[in-house]
């Protein structure tokens, strides 16, 4: 967390703690606070403060779009289309209504990490409620052809929603000229607090709310608003915004410099969705003949911290359902390891990183039975 | 950190590292679950275990596990090493996380499959 957000948070804990549903002053308080933050989280993907749901991060978000609409929707059909690639949050909210009786259509991907809009007008049925495409992927960074997909959405007359965890604050986002209907924001994803976050829900959209309750945020989310929690949020995103021109240059700089380093120095390395458009923030690489969850280690005991999309380092033991998706066999998930790098990233880190990595791969490969040095 | 200080040991200091060129058996394993892959070869003399090594491409926890049960078969005799069993090496290093137990069984099939003509 930035520390101007932490900032703009304490006097909510400690003045502003009224209850922003109350009418006395303090609660009032609290209110305009909300409102304030509501608006700076409006401005950064060009919303109506009215179209913003507070609510309490982007797992909700994506549930209360899918969901809220599959059950609005359901006279109409029970058709969804998705990609394989998505995020678990929706990922298994889509499997979930799957078991409900909807039918899924999982779009494939290129081996580029993207989906093919042409596919998704395929897969376009009479029954069709929804259509929902993540906008960068969360493993690989690859940015998805959003507008194009939805151009198509509102052709068809059928709601688009986008996953908008990732993107938020890192590329810029119009939801206007991406022609979402409905787009999932977190806040922690941009140095807010955890526990926050927003669904864009445009004008018109008809949408059944998960939670009920008092009718809170207009009766799209009952339940007391985490006041503190939607400020820091308000404030991570007015930072975030100015940082699209100022910052996110140069952490893309910092990950090409990693990038460039690490290929330098290992051999057998590859870059995932390196040909496609890409976050500017992040890296996901894989080495051959070593393993995700044993590189993880070894960097954190070094005082660098990754993940993997190795089957060993996950709960489910199942290997990334990414790299999967984009063509690569378990064996080749085994090996990857995903960067994900912040204003606050330093040139200092990234060379950190560059120095003791290749001596890592270097350790675990002659371990390896297969390794042969090339 | 879910790994004890000896597994992580272990881990970076592996022991019994290599490949026997004149080894009395070899044996290779992979891991049905998540992929991870043991090689180990022995030296067997009158039902004796002179020596061992191990290769593996896995997970810290497959490596530990890899390093320690191959460590502790050099000088066992063979029906005893037939006995170990993944809990033994799971115990012996500290325990491992629920989500982790699967990797010891790379080492003690490698064991099984090694021995398997003695």
């Amino acid at each position: 967390m930035r520390p101007e957000v932490l900032a703009a948070m304490m006097p909510v804990f400690t003045e502003h703690f009224g209850n922003a549903s109350s009418i006395h002053w303090f609660g009032q308080q609290a209110k305009a606070l909300m409102d304030q933050a509501r608006q700076r989280v409006a401005r950064l993907v060009n919303a109506e403060a009215s179209e913003i749901v507070l609510l309490s991060g982007g797992t909700e978000a994506d549930n209360l779009a899918i969901r809220g609409i599959a059950e609005s929707q359901k006279a109409k059909g029970r058709h969804i289309i998705t990609s394989r690639i998505e995020h678990h949050a929706v990922l298994h909210t889509c499997k979930d209504l799957e078991k409900q009786g909807y039918e899924i259509t999982w779009l494939p991907v290129s081996r580029k990490g993207l989906v093919e809009p042409d596919d998704v007008r395929t897969a376009l049925r009479p029954d069709t409620i929804l259509i929902s495409v993540m906008h960068a992927n969360n493993e690989i960074g690859t940015i998805q052809p959003i507008e194009e997909i939805g151009k198509i959405a509102e052709d068809a007359d059928v709601y688009f929603h986008s996953d908008g965890v990732q993107s938020t604050g890192k590329i810029p986002v119009d939801v206007r000229k991406l022609k979402v209907d409905l787009y999932s924001m977190s806040s922690h994803k941009i140095h807010g607090p955890k526990g926050a976050g927003a669904l864009f829900v445009k004008k018109g959209t008809i949408l059944k709310p998960a939670m009920t309750g008092g009718g809170h945020e207009r009766n799209r989310r009952s339940g007391t608003e985490n006041v503190a929690g939607i400020v820091g949020f308000g404030e991570a995103a007015r930072i975030a915004l100015e940082g699209l021109e100022t910052e996110m240059p140069w952490v893309r700089q910092l990950r090409d410099r990693l990038e460039a380093g690490l290929r330098s120095s290992i051999e057998f390395l590859h870059v995932n969705g390196e040909n496609a458009p890409r976050l500017p923030n992040t890296s996901n690489i894989m080495v051959d003949y070593a393993e995700g969850e044993g590189l993880v280690i070894s960097l954190d005991l070094k005082g660098v911290a990754v993940s993997t999309g190795s089957a060993c380092s996950s709960g489910s033991l199942e290997p990334s359902h990414v790299l999967i998706a984009i063509g690569k066999t378990p064996d080749e998930a085994h090996g990857s390891l995903r960067f994900s790098l912040s204003s606050m990233t330093t040139e200092e880190d990234i060379d950190y990183v560059v120095t003791v990595l290749p001596g890592i791969v270097e350790r675990l490969r002659e371990l390896s039975p297969y390794y042969k040095r090339g | 950190m879910a790994y004890s200080e000896k597994l992580l040991d272990y881990f970076q200091n592996p022991r019994c590292v290599g490949e026997i060129p004149d080894a009395h058996a070899v044996a290779e394993v992979s891991n049905p679950v998540c992929g991870d892959v043991m090689k180990l070869w022995v030296k067997v003399v009158n039902g004796h275990i002179q020596d061992a090594k191990f290769k593996a491409q896995g997970c810290s926890a497959a490596i530990a596990t890899s390093s320690f049960a191959t460590e502790m078969l050099i000088g066992m005799d063979v029906v005893d090493a037939r006995r170990i069993t993944r809990e033994q090496i799971v115990e012996a290093l500290g325990g491992l996380p629920a989500s982790k137990i699967h990797c010891s069984v790379l080492a003690s099939d490698a064991i099984k499959e090694v021995l398997k003509g003695f």
